[in-house]
């Protein structure tokens, strides 16, 4: 047993350093992985070490509790599919900060009788107030991307006053505990009062906003395990916290930006609720989509020189990834330029498609960023868009009106042919319309994207 | 756990926010969604509290409490990881007989 707290702290600091390094590493995809396991090396001596404080009992209960985490855990990472991953990184963030609510409410009990120091009790709060909202309204945005509860955002009337209601009361809890009001059901009640918030918090934002939400989450979650690190007074635990807290704002920022809103927008605009006007004001000038066939995209495709494609969640959806990294190296053979153009929200959260195409052994080196590719798109012949609609619609740049303008897209419309492959003429996940499926230079190819790439093949094998 | 004081504490927060935005935004596009899970992975060192908080627990309600936030924090911890190795095994380059990128 290590009773030396120089020992104990020296260990920890082991663990903040891989910690570091474990994120270090994931600057380049060559030794990200690598860095996982030097970040899992970092845990299990976190976790070693803790196990070996002085004073440390109830074995039993550390290992069954231990070990029906690690069960739920293993399984759920190992069977969830990757399309799912948005959803799975959610449950996880929510759990985690559940935990630090928990821990929160503990060391609060354990103090009782108040030896609790006004910094312990200020940390003790937070922890519990942000880990608390971080739970509930990851399990929302979980229950929304797995589609237990419409993806549509949740409003009602007078849902401002209620969230109002709820923050004052919670406020005013918190306060009354930090002024030295040493009851243990207000902390419970201050934790219900935030799981609530939670709820409400995430309810009314649309599906299309989920990778800006959870990453946000992802930053609570970590600001609690921080806060439960003033709490028990663990450096690893604040500098840990932190290191997520820091991340999870970055993508946050990074996301709103890519979609050109702000955060608060995001958070409080209640997306998709202020399409009416935006749809009304379109005028009908009989413009009208053609629809092609496989044969006749497969001719177009052997004859260009360089193709782009732009995959979209609709490609993943009819788990058609491995059908078009078939398809693109059929083009290859034939001398054909092809890439893949990524926009940074394509999928249901940051970098999602990169993993989807991944798991289809795309190679990464082919996978381009909307800047790197977009100055690209006038040189090209054939833009395949396969089940993407927002992020190459035009009216980003040119429809004020809309309300994905000013968003930065995938400039497809440059270039010389587009082939739009759909499932039919429904919007995309935003709900508005694309003028992208109205330029004379697009076709549509309709049908499961599945089906659609298998015939092309076929047809271009046949070419 | 020693206390260090609340000046050194907010001192190491503050150093670790900028060293966290500073890590955080070598990490291209690319690889955004295994640093999610990543960093969720790592937010999951509140494991640590939920065994210093059960490991001393000595009556009902904080080893029932303790109990929950030790299975909630594995979870995170175990799955976190695994999750993120899965995503980042996938990543490869370009096979070595085909030609390297242009560029």
């Amino acid at each position: 047993m290590i009773s030396d707290p120089d020992v104990v702290g020296t260990l920890y600091l082991v663990s903040i350093i891989c910690f570091i390094l474990a994120l270090r590493f994931l600057s380049s995809p060559k030794h990200a992985r690598r860095g996982n396991w030097v970040g899992g090396v970092g845990m299990v001596i976190a976790i070693a070490t803790t196990l070996a404080l002085d004073g440390i009992s109830n074995w039993l209960l550390i290992i069954i509790g231990g070990a029906i985490g690690s069960i739920v855990g293993v399984v759920g990472a190992r069977t969830v599919k990757m399309t799912a991953m948005p959803q799975m990184v959610a449950l996880f963030n929510g759990v985690g900060g559940g935990a630090a609510a928990l821990v929160a409410l503990a060391e609060f009990h354990v103090a009782e009788g108040g030896d609790l120091g006004s910094e312990e009790i200020v940390s003790i709060v937070l922890s519990a107030l942000i880990g608390s909202i971080s739970f509930s309204g990851s399990m929302i945005a979980f229950g929304k991307l797995q589609e237990l509860i419409s993806g549509r955002p949740i409003v009602f009337v007078g849902q401002n006053v209620v969230n109002v209601a709820i923050l004052a009361a919670g406020a005013g809890l918190g306060i009354a505990l930090i002024a030295g009001w040493d009851e243990q059901w207000a902390l419970i009640a201050l934790i219900g009062l935030a799981l609530l918030f939670g709820v409400m918090f995430v309810l009314p934002i649309g599906g299309a906003d989920m990778p800006v939400v959870i990453s946000l989450l992802n930053a609570f979650t970590g600001l609690a395990a921080s806060a439960t690190g003033f709490v028990l007074n663990s450096t690893l635990l604040i500098v840990a916290g932190m290191l997520v807290g820091a991340s999870g704002t970055l993508l946050t920022l990074l996301m709103a930006k890519a979609m050109n809103r702000s955060v608060a927008n995001v958070l409080f605009g209640a997306f998709g609720q202020v399409q009416t006007g935006a749809g009304a004001a379109r005028v009908d000038d009989g413009r009208t989509v053609r629809a092609t066939t496989a044969d006749d995209v497969a001719v177009q495709l052997s004859f260009a020189r360089k193709v782009i494609i732009v995959p979209g969640y609709g490609l993943a959806v009819a788990q058609a990834q491995h059908d078009v990294r078939q398809l693109a190296e059929l083009l290859e053979e034939k001398g054909i330029d092809v890439a893949y153009a990524i926009h940074p929200v394509a999928g249901r959260m940051p970098g999602h498609m990169n993993v989807l195409l991944a798991e289809a052994n795309v190679p990464y080196d082919q996978l381009k960023e909307m800047d790197e590719i977009n100055p690209e798109f006038p040189q090209t012949d054939v833009a395949l868009v396969i089940g993407a609609n927002d992020v190459v619609n035009p009216a980003a740049r040119s429809d004020p009106a809309s309300p994905i303008y000013g968003m930065p897209i995938l400039d497809v419309d440059k270039a010389a042919s587009i082939v739009v492959m759909k499932r039919s003429m429904a919007p995309g996940f935003a709900g508005i319309d694309n003028e992208l499926f109205l330029d004379p230079k697009t076709t549509m190819l309709f049908g499961n994207a599945k089906d659609s790439i298998v015939k092309l093949i076929a047809a271009v094998k046949a070419q | 756990m020693t206390d260090i004081g609340l000046v050194t504490e907010l001192t190491v927060l503050v150093l670790a926010i900028f060293l966290g935005f500073e890590v955080i935004s070598k990490v291209p596009t690319m690889l955004h969604t295994p640093l999610m899970s990543g960093t969720n992975f790592i937010h999951g060192i509140v494991v640590v509290g939920a065994i210093v908080v059960l490991g001393f627990a000595d009556d009902g309600f904080t080893k029932t409490i303790g109990f929950v936030a030790m299975v909630l924090a594995s979870a995170n911890v175990v799955g976190g990881w695994f999750v993120t190795d899965r995503m980042l095994e996938m990543f490869k380059r370009r096979p070595d007989e085909k030609r390297e990128p242009k560029r």
